[in-house]
């Protein structure tokens, strides 16, 4: 069968270029691999080779020609047994049957749409489930956070048997920071693992074994140190699902304490809250209490999806009420009313709801009654809690232990301005951390973190009560 | 002891009696002298005929890629497998594809072939159309096939390598007898993933074979100007991963070390490390000039080295008839001509495709 001979591109930019020489002409037997001509752009010159052994038939477009289109048919390759003129040339073959190709395969793409001819789709919503109800009578148990985050573990690993949990020190140990504690006793070192000191490795062995059909909790000793496996959690984790065409999931949670602890200095010091919720892909939950750290990381490990599960070092020795249920499981994705208040809304998360709360507390002795929101998820956000509650009280304050800039803050105020403003009767404002990587002293520290008093400030601020 | 010609035998240092011991049960040679002894696997000419047709339609398809390229056609990156099919051919021949999994880079459509996946689609995808293996969302260098376990398809470095030490723990914690085949090139070599996945593949004795396709080239810059060490196989040593050393142009050698290779690990003998010493014709993607070699270079590998030719000569010395071949040849360019064919005619994906997938569940 003869083939055809296109002027190819260099680049997928380039759409015509100059044929500057035939080094093989009209008759000269071919092997793959020959070069055949030179091609030209102002860029660069490319040696066009032969893949196909043949004869080399018409030259169609002499050499010194310029400007010649890519896909332009430049020669014909006459197979074993096929005479030069026997062969049509394409504008023959055109003439002949203009309908039909004469060369399968060899680009004549029909399948694409014209450019132009298509309009970007409308954007599938989805409402957030709410919280189930607990049950009437239902007794709670005071339980730290610590403790639920391990109970939330234990309870789905004794539930499904592909459940397990690697890290580093998370088994004999028992956990850098006693989150881990008791499991592997119970559930011994096939689904305990402790890894060596190696983030990008292991974050990477989890993800593959979340591929492999596994449900994997990977364990970081703090997430700072994620930051040398990020490239798993994004680039292998949260886009595979979408790469595979929905082929491939990986139902990975990458958990472990998140944001400042206490006079570790910058590199210990940061919260990752923003840069993994900027992923579509990913799931990104941030609990406050007891209840929510256990209920989230037991629909977390359930998801189908990678999770991001930061938690908080100061957090975990607090303890709260959690319902003594046999399955406590909460939708991620769902925002929870903290406390109603009808005048501001004071939207936080993970440690900053505490100071929300506190804040709450401080505002109602001077007679401002403010609703306080833990975002608990935030991929995706629940906008319409925060929304509502802007309905209702017009005015808004986000307290986020975190910098300021480019942060969930930031996220909530674009939300607020884009579908809220006509509800607005004040600025939002943000109540972040400084702008400055986290000093040691503990008077630098103390002025570089998010506290009551400003949360206190800023509020007054938003209802003209400053 | 058989040597190849280019490793020279080194002497071995007096040892101290400990490291003696240990060294006793350290079979890090043990599997290349089983190599040395009898390099080529004895094909059957069934199976030597399945190879060449393999090998074939790995080499047509990519070159009617590279042309689909040239059109434009096909965008973005695309890494051609021409003068590697011996690798991907030899090796996942040897497989039970009940329940093995493969994992490998962007260089990713040659292993796809080389499972029988279906040409169209993997040509849709290049394409980027509906039709594709992922639905045109992935492209060149990120195809999988959960169903073939083949886990992509990756275009980040040397990830594939960490995450196939995830699959082969997957292998290990749900005991299925399976093991894991991670490809990666000469330049992911030097990526420091590879050698924490090298530490606990050995440390948990992991069902994994790590294959570095040394193509002598990790883009423009040649192994001996990135590596110190350019001697693949050995850097496995120091996390006690026996190493091979194999011709990555001959598929019957590469067949024979994936033999040796897959028993050892089958046998819970842990992780072993094949460098297959291989060489692709074509630039590193297709908007490369390969201006950091010689044509003669490449020329040589392609006269006196090619994969196809050698396996080729191989059957006519057998009795094969060139005409027998050639009929090969013919239906394999056929078949790669209604793939282009395919993933040309077919639609793009639909608009609303571009929600779809980000997340498995509603939140």
């Amino acid at each position: 069968m003869a083939v055809e001979l296109k002027m190819p591109a260099l680049s997928p930019t380039m759409e015509e270029g100059t044929l500057a020489k035939w080094l093989k002409q009209e008759g000269d037997l071919v092997q793959p691999g020959d070069i055949i001509a030179e091609i030209e752009t102002d860029k660069a010159t490319m040696e066009f080779e032969a893949i196909d052994e043949g004869t080399l038939g018409k030259i169609l477009v002499e050499e010194g020609t310029e400007n010649v289109a890519v896909g332009t048919v430049i020669a014909m390759l006459v197979g074993e047994g096929e005479e030069a003129d026997d062969v049509p040339t394409p504008a023959a073959a055109a003439q002949a049957n203009s309908t039909s190709d004469p060369a399968p395969g060899e680009g004549k793409d029909v399948g694409r749409d014209e450019p132009g001819g298509i309009s970007a789709p409308e954007k599938p919503q989805s409402q957030p489930k709410s919280d189930p109800t607990i049950p009437e009578g239902t007794s709670f148990t005071s339980t730290s956070v610590r403790e639920a985050l391990r109970d939330g573990m234990a309870e789905e690993m004794r539930r499904d048997d592909r459940v397990f949990v690697m890290g580093e020190e998370v088994a004999e140990y028992q956990g850098a920071y006693k989150v881990t504690q008791g499991l592997l006793d119970e559930f011994g070192p096939k689904r305990v693992i402790d890894t060596p000191i190696t983030e990008y490795g292991f974050a990477g062995i989890g993800t593959g074994a979340a591929m492999g059909g596994l449900r994997p909790i990977v364990e970081f000793m703090t997430f700072n140190f994620a930051m040398q496996a990020i490239d798993h959690i994004i680039n292998s984790a949260a886009k595979t699902n979408y790469m595979s065409g929905g082929q491939m999931r990986c139902p990975v949670v990458f958990r472990g304490p998140n944001g400042a602890a206490s006079r570790v200095g910058a590199q210990h010091s940061q919260n990752y809250g923003p840069w993994y919720a900027s992923v579509p892909g990913l799931v990104v939950i941030a609990p406050y209490d007891a209840a929510d750290a256990k209920g989230l990381m037991k629909a977390a490990i359930r998801s189908e999806d990678p999770v991001v599960f930061l938690e908080n070092e100061l957090v975990y020795g607090r303890s709260f009420d959690v319902p003594d249920l046999d399955d406590h499981v909460l939708p991620i994705g769902k925002a929870r009313i903290m406390r109603e208040g009808s005048d501001v809304t004071i939207v936080s998360y993970s440690i900053g709801v505490g100071l929300s709360l506190e804040a709450a507390d401080e505002l109602a002795g001077q007679g401002i009654d403010a609703e306080v929101i833990d975002l608990r998820t935030l991929r995706p956000l629940d906008t319409q809690t925060i929304l509502d509650s802007l309905a209702k009280t017009n005015r808004l304050v986000i307290a986020e232990e975190g910098w300021p800039v480019c942060s969930i803050a930031s996220e909530v105020i674009a939300v607020c301005m884009e579908q809220g403003f006509d509800h607005l009767d004040a600025p939002v404002l943000r109540v972040c951390n400084e702008d400055v990587p986290l000093p040691y002293a503990a008077n630098l520290e103390k002025l570089a973190l998010i506290d009551t008093p400003r949360i206190v400030e800023a509020v007054k601020k938003v209802c003209y009560k400053d | 002891m058989a040597q190849s010609p280019k490793k020279p035998a080194k002497s071995k240092k007096a040892s101290s009696a400990k490291s003696a011991q240990s060294d006793a049960e350290f079979v890090l040679h043990s599997l290349q002298d089983a190599h040395e002894k009898s390099p080529r696997y004895d094909a059957s000419e069934e199976e030597m005929m399945q190879f060449y047709e393999q090998m074939l339609l790995i080499r047509r398809f990519e070159e009617k890629a590279g042309q689909l390229y040239g059109l434009g056609l096909i965008g973005g990156f695309c890494h051609l497998y021409i003068g590697q099919e011996a690798v991907a051919i030899g090796l996942q021949s040897a497989l039970d594809n009940d329940r093995d999994s493969v994992i490998t880079g962007y260089r990713d459509h040659g292993h796809m072939l080389a499972y029988g996946i279906d040409p169209n689609v993997i040509m849709a995808e290049l394409t980027g159309r509906q039709a594709g293996i992922s639905k045109g969302k992935g492209g060149s260098m990120h195809m999988f096939s959960t169903e073939h376990k083949f886990y992509g398809g990756h275009g980040i470095v040397g990830a594939q390598v960490s995450l196939g030490g995830g699959l082969a723990l997957a292998h290990k914690y749900k005991d299925d007898g399976g093991l894991c085949l991670a490809y990666f090139g000469d330049g992911a070599a030097n990526q420091g993933q590879v050698y924490e996945t090298f530490n606990m593949a050995s440390l948990w004795q992991l069902p994994i074979v790590f294959v570095i396709e040394n193509n002598g080239y990790a883009m423009g810059t040649a192994v001996k100007r990135s590596s110190a060490e350019t001697e693949f196989h050995r850097r496995g040593t120091a996390f006690r991963i026996p190493g091979m050393d194999v011709n990555g142009m001959d598929v019957l050698e590469v067949r024979n070390a994936a033999e040796i290779a897959f028993k050892h690990v089958r046998e819970n003998g842990g992780p072993v490390l094949i460098e297959c010493n291989t060489y692709r014709y074509r630039g590193h993607s297709m908007s490369d000039p390969a201006k950091y070699r010689s044509r003669e270079e490449v020329q040589e590998k392609r006269d006196h080295h090619d994969p196809i030719e050698g396996l080729k000569k191989t059957l006519i010395d057998g009795g094969k008839s060139e005409a027998d071949l050639k009929a090969i040849d013919k239906a394999i360019r056929a078949r790669v001509a209604e793939a282009a064919d395919f993933s040309e005619s077919s639609p793009e994906p639909e608009p609303q495709e571009l929600y779809t997938d980000v997340l498995v569940e509603n939140y």
